[in-house]
């Protein structure tokens, strides 16, 4: 199966802006499916973005965030070439990690 | 006789003077430490080794609690945070964000929607290097105010934004 990540980086003047969008159904706990009954909460926590054994970028987040959630950051100190990881946990215990090179 | 004698205890003396100095630079340099150490996890969100997900700030159902909750305390309305937000999103599930900060040493970011279900969305700490500038999606039950919070030299700065919603996105 392919990740379910999907992440660039592109590095410029030592500045990295990564974009990354995560596959991930993100229930809320609200919403009810058709027979009525409701979809139990389903949703990412943490994701952590690595660099060289340092993390540059956590963002917790709660159900309220969108169904395959987009995310938009950049951090100092990166070039070409440097492998960047991406992790994600959910409330069900469930992770996922990719790595990529900042391009 | 005298002289002598002065002179071989001039410098024990001047020796001890200058170890009870470096004493107290000792002791006064770990009590600064011990105390950032206390402060730092109150205005929370420095970026912990092991991120751990503040459970209980999540499940919070209002503002106050919320902030209560991470350590923080009311934050105060600044002009230096923009808030980019549709003013109408015909589609709750989906309602793009996005969050900069002007002001030197941000440490972390949150988005709060008070009328969701649970009022804390997101909340971004920030590492050294890390640009306070961010962007995701939100979902939003109903036609709400959202606040950025931003938390900078020990500050806490805010900004509030009204978004009309016209289809209510809480799945």
């Amino acid at each position: 199966m392919a990740s379910t990540i999907r992440v660039r980086a592109i590095a410029a003047d030592g500045n990295v802006e990564v974009q990354s969008l995560i596959r991930h159904p993100m229930d809320s706990g609200f919403m009810k499916n058709d027979k009525g009954q409701i979809i139990p909460a389903h949703f990412i926590q943490t994701v952590t973005f690595e660099t060289k054994g340092k993390i540059v970028f956590t963002a917790f987040w709660g159900p309220a965030i969108s169904k395959d959630p987009y995310l938009k950051f950049s951090y100092q100190g990166g070039a070409k070439g440097d492998p960047l990881t991406i992790s994600w946990t959910d409330n069900e215990g469930m992770s996922d990690t990719l790595t990529t090179k900042v391009a | 006789m005298m002289t002598a004698e002065l002179s071989r205890t001039q410098p024990d003396e001047d020796r001890r003077l200058v170890l009870r100095c470096l004493g107290l630079a000792l002791a006064g340099g770990a009590g600064t430490m011990l105390l950032s150490s206390f402060g730092r996890p109150a205005l929370a969100a420095d970026v912990p080794a092991k991120p751990v997900w503040p459970k209980d700030a999540f499940t919070c159902k209002d503002e106050a609690s919320a902030l209560k909750a991470l350590g923080w305390e009311a934050p105060v309305a600044s002009d230096k945070i923009t808030l980019v937000l549709p003013e109408i999103a015909e589609n709750g599930a989906v309602v793009p964000v996005s969050i900069t900060a002007a002001m030197p040493d941000v440490r972390s970011i949150a988005v709060m929607i008070p009328d969701n279900p649970f009022t804390l969305t997101a909340l971004f700490p920030l590492a050294a290097g890390t640009a306070p500038d961010i962007a995701c999606r939100v979902k939003m039950a109903k036609t709400a105010k959202v606040v950025a919070i931003v938390a900078a030299g020990g500050k806490l700065y805010s900004a509030t934004r009204d978004v009309k919603v016209t289809l209510g996105g809480c799945g």
